[in-house]
């Protein structure tokens, strides 16, 4: 009898202790869809192929390039990049990673059917792929295209001989799911979990578990309740109103970063005359659209008290900002800082504007798409009513609001945007003309147009040189944030939590990723 | 009979012919779902693309006549953000939401007629009015609340069991199933039992209702005077005709369960076909959300034939024939 129970001890003993050292369970509150990694462009999704995929070019925790499959690259013309090919690679079915691989991706990305969002803008500048040698490319582009480098942390390399003709759907049965990257996917539940399995001939840093099991809890409750129940060790994506509690918290320890996802006020800059939700002070619509008034626009950003949202609504997890960069990123802007809150000025800017008794506006926003939304503009609301310009607030599911943004309904809405670490990015989306030919001002949603700013976007984005270009695109933002095309409100940090005996290293672009997890002391 | 099944169907495809054209408009109206779908920094012609290869350029009657075409082929359409048949993608959610619905039918009837049954018979007992308050909670407490509760005590406090998700499944029939392993019973337990509890409630009210109401029938008295035992009195007698409203109940609530077990399965993250259609609405996967409702709307009618069909079985007295 006493030998069964140690024999039933140990047993237990057997399975628990390679566990704890061996396997990590980590919870995301995002699903992620496919394990295709020319599908859907979409956060989690990168993610996940961030553990199974390699790019030519990686990206560090703080979103800076990094070598991937390409050991170095470089503009031997200006409108001609060479890469040089890591050599050894091998995918995890043993094939041999060479330049047709990176040629054959090329082909595939803009072809995915059914693609709801592809990835075929990063591959559209290429005009010629040349393979040098079976390890060095050469891409032409039209003219001058600097962002290359930029595009291709963004493309994930398959194999030629392993994904000619591979569906969308042998990737999420995993049969295709096959990279160079350091995990390899066991198993997949679509909507619940993944497993994977450490690549041990991964050129890169050697992951610390062998098996890691990463499970999709959309809830924010169930999502902490579970880390603090111990079932996974590691969570992202932590609730702001949990944030107290866990730091006080002996069994869990937590890493933060500042990420690059701006949250911002969006103003109607396309209607001259009235637009829909101002109207003067009796409720009648004013003839004259007031927000194409740049003082009208400092005004309300100044009469917003960003420390205090980030305070009381953001329980801190934010940076106030003024621009669309946390400092230390490319491109940020040095001498630009968050408008100082200040409302008599404000009621001044708005007294020579020509209402000095302020005028009504309402304020939308979506109240399920990001920390706090609804809460942020209520606070807005109430910082633009003591300034004079009384606010209605309304707060709407994102699959209604979104839309409705983007067919100008609005006159001012809260949104967001989740920048790639180069200034022409933000600007090329929200600021520029919207331009269908070009492919500029996609996301400009207040259709903000300045011919000034599009000129020197422009000569910014044909500058190889890159210290020339990020002067060019500081002073293109400078131009842009004083004209006030926008209104930036804060900078979310991005926060992970953990059982103690783990540590993470944070990444600005959000990714959650197995490989960037460690015991928190090196055995 | 066959008369009766015939009209039955034929009722139950305009059903669904209507379904169909309110969630195409419904849809239509709530918003855009490439504006959702796509990734923000696509440029105008990625977005275009987009709105091609979704089929999102027809216009909307366009986009429905390709549905039924399609429908009628057996495809309800490939979901915009798996990028697999709709159809396949729901069933493959299937089992763990029928487990869970059938786990926590399981548990209110086990819980439920028992504690039913004990206070109809002594409704004058402190036991019975402790039940029939307990039920009042029941109702009223908020499924998601009572989900988080359950989570911290039991999971965060006490750590018997574990907090969320479906826990290691057997293969039967092919099919994945968690309540074959000790591992996936202990994970079903919690959110089975946050289902139930609105349904324990349910079944204990009707049976102690039912048992009072029946008691004082003459056929009860008499069986009685006859010199049977209480048990058989009970069992028999008075059990066999209670079940008639529980049946219906029970059997109409299992369909509610199978298709708005949306909050207990995101609180449990566990991955059924609730969890599915939510995370489907936000991202207005269409195809995905016609085909679940088309589904949920003909699990309704077979559930309610089902019950039906029980009644004539329970209850001679009702005549299928007839009712028609």
């Amino acid at each position: 009898m006493k030998t069964a129970i140690r024999a039933a001890a140990f047993a237990t003993m057997a399975f628990v202790v390679p566990a704890s050292a061996q396997n990590l369970t980590m919870a995301v509150g995002a699903p992620v869809t496919s394990l295709d990694p020319h599908f859907h462009q979409l956060s989690p999704n990168n993610a996940v192929a961030g553990m199974v995929f390699d790019r030519l070019i990686n990206t560090d925790g703080q979103s800076r390039m990094v070598p991937g499959l390409a050991e170095s690259w470089r503009a031997v013309a200006p409108d001609v990049w060479e890469f040089r090919l890591r050599r050894g690679v091998r995918f995890h079915n043993g094939q041999e990673f060479t330049a047709e691989d990176v040629a054959f991706t090329f082909q595939r990305v803009p072809n995915v059917p059914n693609s709801p969002s592809s990835f075929a803008g990063f591959v559209r500048p290429i005009r010629n792929v040349e393979i040098v040698d079976s390890h060095t490319l050469r891409l032409s582009t039209n003219g001058p295209y600097p962002l290359l480098p930029q595009d291709m942390t963004n493309v994930y390399i398959l194999d030629r001989e392993t994904h000619q003709n591979v569906t969308t759907e042998q990737f999420n049965s995993v049969q295709a799911a096959i990279g160079t990257g350091p995990y390899r996917v066991l198993s997949h539940r679509p909507g619940d979990r993944i497993e994977f399995e450490r690549n041990d001939q991964y050129f890169g840093e050697r992951p610390a578990f062998g098996r890691v099991n990463y499970r999709m809890i959309t809830n924010d409750s169930a999502r902490t309740a579970a880390l603090l129940a111990g079932d996974v060790e590691f969570i992202d994506q932590v609730p702001t109103a949990d944030l107290a509690r866990l730091r006080g918290d002996q069994r869990v320890a937590m890493s933060e970063v500042t990420g690059l996802r701006v949250i911002y006020l969006s103003l109607d800059h396309m209607r001259e005359d009235a637009t829909p939700f101002v109207t003067d002070n009796d409720g009648r619509p004013i003839a004259r659209n007031p927000l194409r008034d740049v003082r009208v626009r400092r005004a309300l950003s100044m009469g917003i008290d960003r420390q205090a949202i980030v305070d009381r609504v953001m329980e801190g997890a934010a940076t106030p900002t003024g621009q669309f960069f946390p400092p230390g990123i490319f491109s940020y802007v040095p001498d630009l800082p968050a408008p100082r809150f200040d409302a008599e000025g404000a009621r001044r800017l708005l007294a020579e504007a020509g209402f000095p008794n302020g005028f009504r506006i309402q304020l939308n926003g979506p109240n399920d798409r990001y920390p706090n939304d609804g809460r942020i503009i209520q606070a807005i609301g109430q910082m633009w009513t003591r300034i004079g310009v009384r606010t209605t607030v309304e707060a709407q599911p994102w699959t209604t609001f979104v839309a409705r943004a983007g067919r100008q309904e609005y006159s001012a809405f809260l949104i967001g945007w989740g920048s790639n670490p180069e200034g022409s990015h933000p600007l090329r989306n929200l600021i520029a003309s919207f331009d269908r030919e070009r492919g500029w001002g996609a996301s400009n949603r207040g259709r903000y147009s300045n011919p000034e700013l599009d000129r020197r976007l422009d000569e910014a984005m044909r500058e190889i040189d890159d210290a020339r270009r990020e002067r060019m695109l500081i002073d293109a933002q400078r131009l842009a944030l004083e004209d006030v095309a926008i209104i930036p409100l804060h900078i979310q940090t991005n926060v992970w939590a953990m059982r103690r005996h783990l540590r993470h290293d944070a990444r600005a672009d959000e990714s959650t990723r197995a490989q960037d997890v460690r015991p928190a002391v090196q055995r | 009979m066959t008369v009766y099944l015939l009209r039955r169907i034929l009722q139950s495809f305009m059903v669904l012919v209507a379904m169909s054209i309110i969630v195409f408009v419904g849809v239509y109206a709530v918003g855009d779902p490439v504006e959702i779908l796509i990734s923000p920094d696509a440029d105008q012609l990625e977005r275009e693309r987009a709105i091609r290869a979704l089929g999102l350029d027809l216009p909307l009657w366009e986009q429905y006549l390709v549905f039924v075409q399609r429908a009628l082929q057996g495809d309800l359409g490939r979901s915009f953000v798996f990028n697999e048949p709709a159809l396949q993608i729901i069933l493959q959610r299937m089992p763990a939401t029928l487990e869970l619905a059938f786990g926590s039918m399981f548990l209110s009837i086990l819980i439920g007629l028992p504690l039913g049954l004990y206070a109809g018979l002594k409704p004058d007992s402190v036991a019975s009015k402790t039940i029939m308050a307990g039920s009042i909670l029941g109702f009223s407490l908020p499924t998601f609340w009572v989900g988080l509760m359950l989570i911290m005590v039991f999971a965060v406090q006490l750590g018997w069991l574990p907090s969320t998700g479906r826990g290691e499944t057997a293969t039967l029939f092919g099919l994945q199933w968690s309540f074959l392993t000790a591992n996936g019973l202990a994970h079903i337990l919690m959110p089975a039992f946050n289902l139930a509890l609105f349904k324990i409630s349910l079944v204990i009210r009707l049976t102690r209702a039912g048992v009072r109401e029946t008691m004082l029938m003459d056929y009860v008295k008499f069986a009685r005077a006859k010199g049977l035992s209480q048990n058989r009195v009970i069992f028999v007698h008075v059990f066999k005709n209670i079940l008639i409203p529980v049946v219906t109940v029970v059997g109409l609530e299992l369909g509610s369960t199978i298709a708005f077990s949306v909050v207990t399965e995101s609180v449990f993250a566990w991955p059924g076909m609730g969890k599915l259609i939510i995370d489907s609405i936000n991202v207005l996967d269409r195809p995905v959300i016609v085909a679940y409702l088309m589904i949920i709307v003909l699990m309704f009618i077979v559930i309610n034939l089902v019950v039906d069909i029980l009644y004539s079985v329970l209850d001679p007295r009702v005549r299928l024939e007839a009712k028609a």
